[in-house]
């Protein structure tokens, strides 16, 4: 059976833009849709009919690489729950219904167009110290260290993090400590992370801090990632930042200070 | 010109050894003053640009999409393989080797496989290093599976995720270099040319997705690293954004593209659910372990599975193929599956696809165990579907999935540009004409983290002094120029017609044609009906706005223009080469039993094909494939 739907989609033509909403109906839609695919079928009518189609961010459509993600009827990646947009399927909505389309609404991600925005800052984040330093060609075998399988499998839990960026679009504030705490979590987590934690969780969260607001527990974050990242991370990370700052306050006050240090 | 693949000579296990001694070094000192591009940030070239940065390089990375971690590499579920021979059954860097040139049904070359499988063990050592969470044992020592109807259990994992973890792994070591300075990243940037000057990559020319920008960058040495051409097809496993644009440019500007015709279609894919399908969703072929596919063994039958009695159904790879059943290959499984549907024997409400039937395994194994083994793939089926596996079976139907074909290299990873670099899917280099499962993660670390740092040191050691070449050149205004009147061509045409309306149509032909089975006629038919397409293409197009802002059909006009003339020498080359083997079936050449038949006496060579210009012939150029070790022999899964 098809829907009929009147969307209500956010159009915005660049960052400096005031962008507004404008009203499409789409009709015909297949219940067997993806979500991204009525976004097409609209798009193409737009197109007959001279109008932009509308932009947005995607790329696996199969809910892994992270790029999607609209706010849908005022829940990032709509109603589902652990769904990413190009997974959620038009069965789930109703003949008849009105659906109001937005992208992520984050001082820190600016709309560059309609319904993408930038996202960098999660990139200076993991580059302040979401790695472990492993130049290639260095590695011992990899069965030298044991690893006992509930540690492997808490890191595993945490480097699920897809870095769609919902977790910010959810937050009142705005704050990125689900993203960075799960981050985090999978690398302090395992043996080799080791001898950079007290850095790494002190140069990330730092950096967290100059774009992203500050967590005030709503847990909104956790209520609509798409990978069920748990929020308890975030306490782990608190704890290791806190740990960090007091630990060697001499070596350890900020990561420049570590790398003059180790120069 | 002749095909040189600079394969070293000596024994087969000494072969990268003795290359790696002989080859030039750059002393440390001496690499910030050499410039290296690597465009694509997957597992190829995300692990080049940071192994290149390490080393002290100064590299420029790009990337279309809006941050270096989401590259396609993301997308493989099962794993990696490694001849680690972690559970003593009998594994090897040898018995690697060997399969994955039978896999490749000897149509790959000895050298580049054989350093592959050797490498393959270091991988997994660097990628554990990093923090990659690998699946472990309870005693926390890795963990291994069985993949692909391999023998052994060499394939490492991360729950489902192997290839997004390992694509983390990579991400996080340039993001250190980005950190660092010595990687400058270039996100939401899309390389519309490749610069030759004097015979030489010295280049390329990009468009800022975002701005609109166009500009030059310069350099010793540029790598390709920017996947596969299965998008030609529309509808694929591949990601929306996948194109074959950067190394189309490059095969214009003189690059050869070798083995076109070597596709790899995945048997278990979610059938087509209606005409807005944009693409396909793989289920892990791990699944054939369990479940039994079976179709309709009335034609057009319009009952539910549940309705079919078992006397009326068809379990038609355990009838045809008695010894190896339902885990047959991927090809022969995926032309099983079509005869089935073009007969009339489909199942689903479109008979468009074959049941893959759990009822068994559950009653065997219970609920519980089923949900251990698969119930993530269980759930994103019913996510898509709206179906419950559990209750029904699942409805599969094969799909374009890996292109084994690419841009020519030697054993150096270069192409026969000097100075043009190509890794991972968009090389045509170690799978020959098909791919073993969880061998694709392998190839494109490989290729990042150990070949190129080792190849494009020994490239650039013969070219210590040299100047970075100017972007003022000639050669850098021309190609800046012909970006630029793309683009305004595009905009220009202002018909009647969306991109994506032209590559449906491109994609319904190519899968009709030049799919699972290929004819003489079809190939014929398809390059006509591709040729006009094309044509039509050119006058009515329609791309609205402009160039000077983020412009996602432009995009793709670009994108699915290259496509067409892809999909032209995809069918040149099913034509020429007439014989079946791996992803490449021909019907006139198969045995009684409908099972591909090689011809090794004629077809024993890459095809490297010349560009000549759109709706030209191109010019073949041949390779000839020695097997030193591995012997040609015919597969049978009876």
């Amino acid at each position: 059976m098809s829907l009929s739907l009147t969307l209500k989609v956010w159009r915005q033509k660049g960052p400096d833009d005031r962008g507004g909403f404008e009203t499409y109906a789409a009709n015909g839609i297949s219940e067997d849709m993806s979500f991204l695919e009525m976004l097409d079928v609209v798009n193409e009518d737009l197109l007959a009919k001279d109008r932009e189609p509308i932009a947005f961010d995607h790329d696996c459509r199969e809910g892994i690489c992270g790029a999607c993600g609209v706010v849908i009827n005022g829940r990032p990646h709509g109603p589902n729950g652990l769904t990413t947009t190009c997974q959620l399927h038009m069965r789930f909505f109703k003949d008849g219904d009105t659906i109001t389309v937005e992208p992520w609404r984050a001082a820190s991600f600016p709309v560059i167009r309609d319904l993408v925005v930038n996202r960098s800052p999660f990139d200076a984040i993991i580059q302040a110290g979401g790695y472990i330093t492993a130049p290639t060609g260095g590695a011992q075998d990899a069965n030298l260290t044991l690893i006992p399988k509930a540690i492997a499998d808490v890191a595993m839990d945490a480097a699920e993090c897809i870095g769609c960026g919902a977790c910010v679009a959810a937050c009142p504030n705005g704050a990125a400590q689900l993203f960075t705490s799960a981050k985090l979590a999978h690398l302090n987590s395992l043996p080799q992370g080791q001898p950079e934690r007290w850095a790494r969780s002190v140069a990330m969260v730092d950096t967290m801090e100059q774009y992203f607001g500050s967590c005030t527990n709503y847990g909104e974050c956790e209520a609509v990632c798409p990978k069920g990242i748990s929020i308890n991370f975030i306490a782990n990370m608190n704890r290791d930042y806190l740990k960090a700052k007091f630990k060697d306050r001499r070596r350890l006050i900020t990561q420049a200070d570590v790398m003059a240090d180790e120069g | 010109m002749t095909l040189d693949a600079h394969a070293p000579d000596g024994p087969l296990e000494d072969k990268w050894d003795s290359h790696k001694f002989n080859m030039k070094l750059v002393a440390p000192q001496n690499r910030r003053r050499f410039s290296i591009i690597v465009v694509g940030t997957g597992l190829a070239g995300g692990a080049a640009a940071a192994t290149l940065g390490e080393m002290g390089y100064n590299v420029k990375a790009f990337c279309f999409q809006d941050s270096p971690r989401r590259a396609h590499s993301i997308a493989a579920q099962g794993g990696i393989n490694a001849a680690k021979n972690y559970k003593n059954d009998g594994d090897s860097v040898y018995r690697l080797f060997y399969d994955t040139i039978k896999g490749g049904d000897y149509r790959s070359r000895e050298a580049n496989v054989y350093r592959l499988a050797q490498i393959s063990t270091n991988i997994i050592d660097q990628c554990v290093a990093q923090g990659v969470p690998f699946a472990r044992e309870y005693g926390g020592l890795l963990d291994n599976r069985s993949f692909g109807g391999a023998q052994v259990s060499r394939t490492f994992y991360a729950r489902g995720q192997t290839g997004q973890q390992l694509e983390l792994g990579a991400y996080q070591a340039l993001a250190r270099q980005i950190e660092l300075g010595s990687v400058t990243m270039y996100p939401r940037t899309e390389m519309l040319e490749l610069v030759v000057e004097n015979g030489r990559a010295v280049g390329i020319v990009v468009r800022d997705l975002v701005t609109g920008a166009i500009s030059s960058h310069a350099a010793h040495a540029v790598v390709l690293a920017t996947g596969g051409y299965t998008n030609v097809f529309y509808l694929s496993t591949g990601a929306k954004g996948c194109n074959a644009t950067a190394i189309w440019r490059a095969h214009r500007k003189g690059a050869y593209f070798a083995n076109p015709c070597y596709t790899q279609i995945h048997p278990t894919c979610i059938p087509v659910a209606g005409d807005h399908q944009s693409k396909l969703t793989l289920m892990s072929e791990s699944l054939r372990n369990d479940g039994r596919v079976w179709s309709n063994a009335k034609a057009n039958d319009n009952r539910t599975a549940a309705q079919v009695p078992e006397s009326e159904r068809d379990y038609f790879l355990e009838r045809r193929y008695p010894a190896f059943a339902n885990l047959v290959p991927r090809d022969v499984a995926s032309r099983a599956a079509k005869k089935q549907v073009d007969e009339g024997f489909g199942v689903g409400p479109l008979h468009n696809g074959v049941y893959l039937d759990f009822t068994d395994a559950l009653t065997r194994l219970g609920r519980r165990t089923i949900e251990e083994r698969y119930g993530n793939l269980f759930d994103m089926y019913a996510k898509i579907t709206g179906e419950d596996p559990y209750a029904t079976p699942m409805r599969i139907y094969p799909a374009p999935h890996y292109t084994m074909g690419g841009l020519w290299v030697d054993y150096n990873l270069m192409s026969n540009i000097p100075g043009l670099f190509v890794a991972g899917e968009a090389n045509f280099s170690d799978h020959g004409a098909n791919r073993l499962g969880a061998s694709a993660l392998m190839q494109g670390l490989s290729d990042g983290y150990f070949v190129l740092p080792a190849t494009i040191s020994g490239e650039l050691g013969n070219r210590l002094g040299e100047p970075l070449p100017s972007t003022a050149s000639p050669a850098f205004k021309e190609a800046e120029a012909s970006v630029r009147d793309r683009v305004s061509d595009f905009l220009n045409i202002k018909g009647s017609n969306s991109v994506d309306y032209y590559h449906r149509k491109l994609g319904r032909t190519l899968w009709e044609y030049c799919g699972m089975s290929r004819t003489a006629d079809g190939l014929n038919h398809a390059r006509s009906e591709i040729s006009k397409l094309r044509e039509e293409f050119w006058q009515d197009l329609k791309v609205l706005g402009d160039g000077e802002s983020l412009n996602q059909s432009l995009e793709k006009a670009g994108r699915v223009a290259d496509f067409f003339e892809l999909g032209e020498l995809l069918c040149q080359d099913a034509l020429a080469r007439e014989e079946s083997c791996g992803g490449h079936f021909r019907e006139e050449h198969q045995t009684p039993d409908g099972e591909a038949l090689r011809d090794d006496e004629h077809f024993s060579h890459v095809a490297a094909w010349q560009y000549q210009g759109a709706g030209k012939d191109a010019v073949l150029h041949k390779e000839q494939l020695e097997f030193e070790y591995a012997h040609p022999s015919q597969r049978s899964y009876k």
